[in-house]
Parts: C-alpha cells; structure tokens; sequence
C-alpha cells in the first residue's frame, strides 16, 4: 500500500451520471439474477434453520424469544453485511482490477469519485435485496407478524451501506483476491461471533462486550432485533449515527486510497 | 481556430525520474497526429496527463476548450478514446456495450439505440449485435473499442495504440475506418510504434523519446529533413566486411545492426555498381522512410 499523496485527500466530486455506473451493476445482476438470488438466500437460510430449530429444541427461550427467532433477526443483519462485503470486495475488486471495467469508465465522462460513490450504492442494493429475502422468510414462517419489520429494509440499506464502504477500504489496497482472507478472518468474522448474531452479547465476558459495544454490526443488530419481535428499537437515533459514521469514514477513506492506487 | 487539444510544457515525475520533459503540441481540428516513440518515451503518460487520470507536475493542458485536469470530466464528453488494452464488458453483447457506454455520457437509450446500428455497420460487426463479448476475436474486439469510441460522436479521438497485436488484415481494416472519420472532420490524436501506420495516417507527428519531443512535422518533412533520401541495406556473409572496406567510403553514414548494413546516401550509384560487380552479396535499395528517421532519432538499442 502506498501513502496518500496531499491531493488524494481533497474531498469527494461527484457527478450525477454515477447513477448510470450503479445501472451497469444492475444490468449484469439482473442476467445473473436467479443464481444471485438463490446463493443470497439458500445459504443463510440453511444456517438460520438448521440451527435455530435442530439447536434451538435444545434450549430455553432466549431473552424471551424463542432461539430461532432471535438468530433470525441475527442472520437478517449478518446476511446484509456479508453481501456487500463480498459484493464490495471480489466483485468490485475484479471489475477494478481484472476486467478493466472502472478504467473504461474512467476514460468516459466519469471520475472515481463517481465509481466509488456507484460501487458503495450498489453494494448496499444487494444487501438490501440479502435483507429482504430474510425478511420474507420470517414472514412466511411466520417468526414476526409486526408492520414494523418493514423498517427492517431501509436498515438493512443503510447497514449495507456501512459495510460496503469499509470493504471499498479493502478493495483499494489489496493487491490480489487473496488478501480478502485477512478481511475475513481478521474483522468478519471476529465481528460475527461478538455482536450478537447467535447469541447473546451479554454472554460474553466485560472486555468483548465493550468491543462489541463499538462495532458497527452491533449496532445494525441493535436495530433489527427488535423490529423482528415487534418492537421499536431503543436509542435508534444513536445507532443508526454510528452506522452512518463508519459508513462516512470508511467511504472517504475508501476514496482517498483508491485515488492513490489508481490516479497516478 | 483553437486547438482541440494545447499542451504547454508538460512534466511529469515519478519519484526521481522525470517521464515526461517538457512535452509541448497543439492539434487543429480535422487532423491526424502521432505520437510515435519506443517503449517507454512517454506516449501513453502524455494521453493519460490528457484524459486527466494523472496530474502534471508542471505545464498546461486544454482540451475541448477546458482546462485538464480540473475540468477534465466535462472535457472527456467531447472525447473518444480507444485504449490500448481492451476494457470491453464481458458480461455484456456487442450492442449491450454500446448502450451502457452510451449512458456514460449522458445519453438516453433512445439516442444511443438509434446509433448502434450506424456504429456496428462502421465496425463491421453489422451481424454480431447480439454476440457476447468472449465470442469475438481480437480484430473484431479492437473495432468494437473503435465504435465505443465514437458512441458520443466525439469530436477528437484518442488512440493508444490502435493496431497493436492484430494481424494484416485487421490492420488495414482499422486503417481504412481511421481514414474515414479523418474524411468526417474528426480529430485523431494516435500513438504507435508503426512506422508504417504513422506514414500512411498522421498529417503530422511528433517522434518522442525518453519524454521528449525529439523531432515534430509531417512524415514527408521529418524524412527530408532527418536523413538522407536513399537506403541501401545489405546482408549476409561478407556484409560487415564490405561494410567497413566500402559501404562506409562510399555513403554518407553508415550503420552495422547484427549482420545487416544501412547505407544511407543521396547518391547511390556508386555504392550499386560496386555491389552489382561483386555479385557475392544481398542487397536491398530502398527510399528512406520513417523507420529511418525513427531508428537514427532514438537509436538502435533495445528499450525494454
């Protein structure tokens, strides 16, 4: 990775043709969309039915819910971060870096400052779709009956958002597909395990609780969890805020490295 | 009238080595200019310090009327460029490339619909709209670039290398679509490292080594002007001996490459009579043409 240079970090220019960036992504995903969509909802659905009834018949009730509605709201948030970091990782990484894509929208009348901007909102319109396939299937079996679910969609836009953003911050300085494994192991899935998506945060002992406390997967948990149960969330204005601040961090810095890597 | 594309004194470094040194030229509207050079001069620095992709370090560029880097966006609406390496969207056919490229500049599918058809016919893809991108071959892959080119019906166009890695005929085909838009009024600014495609389409060109210009006009001036008028190469056993006893005697300079001489002369005939009467050695009388000009410009040595 190499240091920024001063002009790298002037702020962003955006264009409004960036919309005509995030239709290119959606028209390749709609010729893709049927194996897009299965692989946004067999996989989480299979982990959020295995293990909320084959490991859920053998508990109590969790906080009060039965297991598989809590890991529902869990796999909802968990579902939305992991499609916008893959879809911000490998398939903006290979449009960036293998098939020349950004280059030859960076030779038309756009800037990268219109494809980082394009590749985040993309991102988080995956998530969204990831989010909303959870979301029917608690519908259909009937694990929430409450309106306010539907909040659920703009939640998981901006948490997609989020995590889009900070992956971009990945993508702009790894030199092959491989070092997303760091990213994985190192953030992901630390993340996954703290902020409460199959269990309780106040399982784990003090200190991993304040860590959990300051990620932002926590806070997009924070959000849905109630919502499922039928609930209004408590302090929403406070997460949907720290949401917005990673996602606002983690797009500029995303912006400043992908102008030194690619701006020279 | 102004100039299309004004470069002034144009530096550029990376680290310690400065790449490009100065680089000044100007295009008129309706003309072709090359940029010729050996790997490395700079060409394709100088054409992405145009695109505004890189900033200089000093100097000005204005393209269409607007100054790059700043407004470079709004400049690169007047712009066609066809890259070096292809950047065609595999996940796409032909006529879906056009359209989404279209778009980019602010177009509405309607308008750019409207125009495929026209862009294919001068690609000759007028029966592969529907043809994913991995189906093409590399000639037809080069043309379509040609045609994204010109989706916004550009008025300059930028060509990195248009011709390289294709075979005969493809070339000529890209020769003959380059010489139509010329006939169109569309401006071309080209880099090639063919000597032959610069003599055949550029009005005037500029020779650029390590990140200079080292010699600029038409390919007509640039031959007059740089070097002698006649070419005898010879070749085969006893050339190098014949060289240092006689070529080198009798022609204006001479140059040893491997086992070819190149006397360069604006009198041949004595230099033909002493090879005809030998009758031993190859050999080959030839007008100077740009290749000439380019190796006594930038040397024989290899640049990689």
């Amino acid at each position: 990775m190499r240091i920024p240079r001063r002009k790298d970090w002037r702020p962003p220019r955006v264009s409004i043709r960036f919309v005509h960036v995030w239709r290119r992504n959606f028209l390749v995903w709609r010729k893709l969309a049927f194996t897009s969509v299965l692989g946004n909802l067999a996989d989480p659905m299979m982990y959020m039915l295995g293990l909320g009834f084959g490991l859920g018949a053998l508990m109590p009730e969790v906080n009060g819910t039965r297991y598989i509605v809590f890991l529902a709201a869990g796999t909802v948030a968990y579902s939305t971060m992991n499609s916008a970091t893959f879809e911000a990782l490998y398939s903006a990484f290979s449009r960036m870096q293998i098939q020349k894509t950004w280059e030859a929208i960076m030779i038309a009348p756009l800037d990268l400052d219109d494809i980082v901007l394009a590749e985040a909102l993309w991102a988080a319109t995956k998530a969204t779709l990831s989010g909303a396939a959870i979301l029917v299937i608690i519908w259909v079996l009937g694990l929430s009956h409450s309106a306010l679910t539907l909040w659920i969609l703009p939640i998981a836009f901006l948490a997609g958002l989020t995590f889009a953003c900070l992956a971009l911050v990945m993508n702009a300085i790894s030199p092959s597909y491989d070092f997303f494994l760091y990213y994985f192991t190192l953030v992901m899935t630390p993340m996954t395990l703290l902020c409460g998506v199959f269990f309780p945060v106040d399982q784990l002992p003090q200190a991993l609780q304040a860590i959990s406390v300051a990620l932002p997967l926590y806070h997009a948990i924070a959000l849905v969890r109630p919502l499922v149960a039928g609930a209004i969330p408590g302090a929403p204005l406070l997460h949907v805020a720290v949401l917005i601040a990673y996602g606002v961090a983690g797009f500029y810095l995303a912006l400043v490295l992908s102008r030194r890597r690619l701006l020279v | 009238m102004e100039a299309l594309l004004d470069i002034h004194d144009l530096r550029k470094s990376y680290g310690s080595t400065e790449v490009i040194r100065g680089i000044s030229l100007a295009l008129a509207r309706g003309e072709c200019y090359g940029l010729l050079g050996p790997n490395g001069a700079g060409k394709t620095t100088t054409l992405r310090l145009c695109l505004g992709l890189t900033d200089p370090d000093a100097g000005t560029i204005t393209l269409a009327g607007l100054p790059v880097p700043r407004a470079a966006r709004e400049a690169r609406l007047r712009l066609g460029v066809v890259p070096q390496m292809d950047s065609l969207d595999p996940d796409f056919t032909v006529t879906e490339n056009l359209v989404v490229y279209g778009r980019y500049f602010g177009l509405a599918d309607r308008t750019i619909r409207a125009r495929v058809p026209e862009l294919l016919e001068f690609a000759g893809l007028g029966n592969k709209a529907q043809a994913p991108i991995p189906s093409l071959s590399g000639g037809m892959k080069r043309r379509l670039s040609l045609a994204r080119a010109l989706v916004n019906d550009p008025d300059i166009v930028f060509l990195d290398e248009p011709t390289t890695g294709l075979d005969p005929q493809a070339r000529h085909l890209i020769w003959e679509r380059l010489k139509q838009l010329l006939g169109q009024g569309k401006t071309l600014l080209l880099t090639t490292h063919f000597m032959d495609e610069a003599e055949r389409l550029c009005d005037r060109l500029s020779v650029m080594d390590a990140g200079r210009i080292v010699a600029s006009g038409s390919p007509r001036e640039l031959i007059d002007d740089h070097i002698e008028p006649e070419v005898i190469e010879v070749y085969g056993d006893g050339a190098a001996e014949w060289g240092d006893e006689v070529g080198r005697r009798l022609s204006d300079r001479c140059e040893r490459t491997g086992e070819t001489v190149f006397c360069y002369t604006r009198a041949a005939r004595p230099l033909m009579q002493d090879l005809e009467s030998r009758g031993s050695l190859k050999y080959l009388h030839r007008p100077a043409n740009l290749e000439d000009v380019f190796l006594k410009l930038t040397g024989r040595d290899l640049r990689d």
